[in-house]
């Protein structure tokens, strides 16, 4: 039983690679316009995000209403990295994923120690204090002007085309998956729900709960640090409304919608977040509260979100055919 | 054989009661000691300050003869000292199989970075880790409950999944938080053989209980607290004989019994 159990494990995480990759090598095939793989290229984006916010939020339950944040040092490290410090633009990603990281771990050393609606007041208050940052250093950011964002160039190649970048995030967004899911699987994301269920059984049983807290905090920044950068990149301009406080609770929103603790989930509630409102706008000035009601009636009859519910409904069903 | 686990002068208080006042106790390495007394007699405090849960206003918990006070729960299991708890903490979204799995936490290599890039070793360190927890499940009869998960499982075994999990950290003390309250007699009976089982292979018990007859069945020692100080100690024999602990304890009973003789 557990051997079988294990080999279902390996063959479903290997399933859900195998399914997103399919889905970006078939996606492009369907596509009609250069503007629909510009909205691909931000669904994987913040897709990224969302997985990373989603280890923190679905897995250790963690609330971060300040990820937006962790986003925008991304991008505005990829547009300072090669403006203040001369590194290239690819190498001020990785930098600023570091970068980021590093934050995360002192900041998030104080905030951690908070449970609950005193843990997501402190997050949100670090987001909206990068925020702050980013607008009101003019000297170094632009302020709310933004500022422009070098094209990468690998050797003599320069990066660039719509295209391009949906295979590049594309990629990171893989590669994110299968991160979360390698996380998820490992004995740390078995720590992570157990501190989710019971912090003090957790830790009389030799779980230092402090510190896991820290550690998915800290790879939670680092995604969404990367997904901040990367959408600069694309983009070749960067203003701080990547870190609004609207975008944190976007994130939020993703996670939810489509699922605490569904890696999948985080994506289908990317896509939904990004792609809706491009459906809604023929609603006019109703486009908001559309999107609203879309959101509570998704809620009130998907509880779990969207992927654990439909998926529970699936199994469900296969359980009552067989008996 | 020396004492694996003492307390000196442990004491708390909560809000200007004193929920326990200058307790000692000692238990050696393979020994049961009981700890019991009425509702609210400190015995979970007890526990709670003894696993780092709570800390001591004054007062020393000796660990293998070193001053432990204080430390936090994590810290005193990678000393070999766990717990189980009277109101369940089990992993509720977790198989049986998972939550004795994360007891094994101590015993694996704990590097995120290998854990994200699931390294080879990663994974025969998980097989490793999922035969050993297979192993605490079996010794508490539950092997075939292992892929069910733990909120669809009967009250008598979770009490044992929990008893489960403690083993799979490996401890030398392992205190057990009242293990068969609301189980029926036949399950008191497994968790009875349980225990002697244990403490027989070396390992420290301390046993918050209020099956008198548990209790006097497999206690070496037996400490009885009330409002949160020593009342009496020693065997069975002298504890059931102990005319201030008939008092407390049983003379419960005595007294209703004379009140109903009255107003009959």
């Amino acid at each position: 039983m557990s051997v079988f159990d294990t080999v279902q494990r390996v063959v479903g995480n290997r399933l859900s690679l195998i399914l997103i990759g399919a889905m970006l090598l078939v996606l492009p095939l369907l596509m009609t316009s250069s503007f629909q793989m510009r909205l691909a290229v931000v669904v994987w984006v913040y897709a990224m995000a969302a997985i990373g916010l989603n280890l923190l939020m679905g897995f250790a339950g963690q609330v971060s209403l300040g990820h937006a944040g962790f986003f925008g040092i991304g991008a505005y490290s990829v547009a300072l990295g090669p403006s203040q410090l001369g590194l290239s633009p690819a190498l001020s990603l990785p930098a600023g994923i570091a970068f980021c990281g590093l934050l995360a771990l002192l900041l998030g050393r104080p905030i951690l120690k908070l449970k609950g609606h005193y843990l997501a007041v402190a997050t949100l208050g670090l987001g909206m204090l990068i925020f702050m940052i980013l607008s009101n250093e003019v000297e170094l950011t632009g302020g709310p002007d933004g500022m422009r964002v070098p094209r990468v160039v690998i050797m003599g190649w320069k990066v660039k085309g719509t295209e391009t970048w949906y295979w590049i995030t594309g990629i990171a967004l893989l590669i994110s998956v299968w991160l979360a899911l390698n996380l998820i699987n490992s004995p740390t994301g078995l720590a992570l729900r157990a501190i989710h269920d019971s912090e003090v059984a957790a830790s009389v049983l030799g779980v230092d709960v402090a510190r896991y807290k820290l550690i998915v905090f800290v790879i939670s920044a680092c995604f969404a640090s990367a997904a901040g950068g990367l959408l600069a990149l694309y983009n070749g301009h960067i203003t701080p409304g990547v870190s609004d406080f609207l975008v944190s609770v976007q994130l939020v929103t993703m996670v939810v919608l489509g699922g605490m603790g569904s890696v999948g989930g985080s994506l289908v509630g990317a896509a939904l977040i990004i792609i809706l409102p491009q459906f809604l706008t023929v609603m006019h000035e109703y486009e908001h509260a559309f999107l609203g009601l879309i959101m509570i009636l998704t809620m009130v009859f998907m509880r779990s979100g969207i992927v654990p519910s439909i998926s529970k409904a699936i199994r469900s069903r296969r359980h009552d055919s067989n008996s | 054989m020396t004492a694996i686990l003492e307390t000196d002068g442990l004491s708390i208080s909560f809000g200007g009661l004193k929920a326990l006042d200058n307790v000692n106790l000692s238990v050696r390495p393979g020994e049961i000691l009981s700890v019991i007394g009425p509702n609210g007699a400190g015995k979970t405090t007890l526990f709670n300050l003894i696993s780092g849960v709570y800390k001591p206003r004054s007062g020393k918990v000796l660990l293998e003869g070193q001053d432990v006070t204080g430390q936090s729960p994590d810290k005193l299991a990678g000393r070999g000292l766990t717990r189980t708890f009277q109101n369940l903490q089990v992993f509720q979204t977790m198989t049986a199989l998972e939550n004795v799995m994360v007891a094994r936490h101590l015993h694996e290599k704990r590097n995120v970075l290998a854990h994200l890039l699931a390294l080879p070793s990663v994974r025969r360190q998980r097989e490793e880790t999922r035969k050993r927890a297979m192993e605490c499940l079996a010794r508490v009869g539950m092997e075939h409950y292992a892929d069910q998960t733990a909120d669809s499982l009967p009250y008598g075994a979770l009490k044992r999944l929990e008893i489960a999990r403690a083993l799979a950290l490996v401890p030398k003390v392992l205190l057990l938080d009242e293990p068969a309250a609301g189980c029926n007699p036949r399950e008191t009976e497994e968790i009875d053989e349980i225990i002697s089982k244990i403490a027989a292979e070396g390992m420290a018990v301390v046993l918050v209980e209020h099956d008198m007859r548990l209790v006097m069945k497999i206690s070496n020692h037996i400490l009885v607290l009330n409002f949160g100080k020593k009342l009496a100690e020693g065997n069975a024999a002298t504890i059931a004989a102990d005319p201030h602990v008939i008092e407390a304890y049983l003379g419960l009973e005595g007294d209703e019994g004379e009140a109903g003789a009255v107003a009959e």
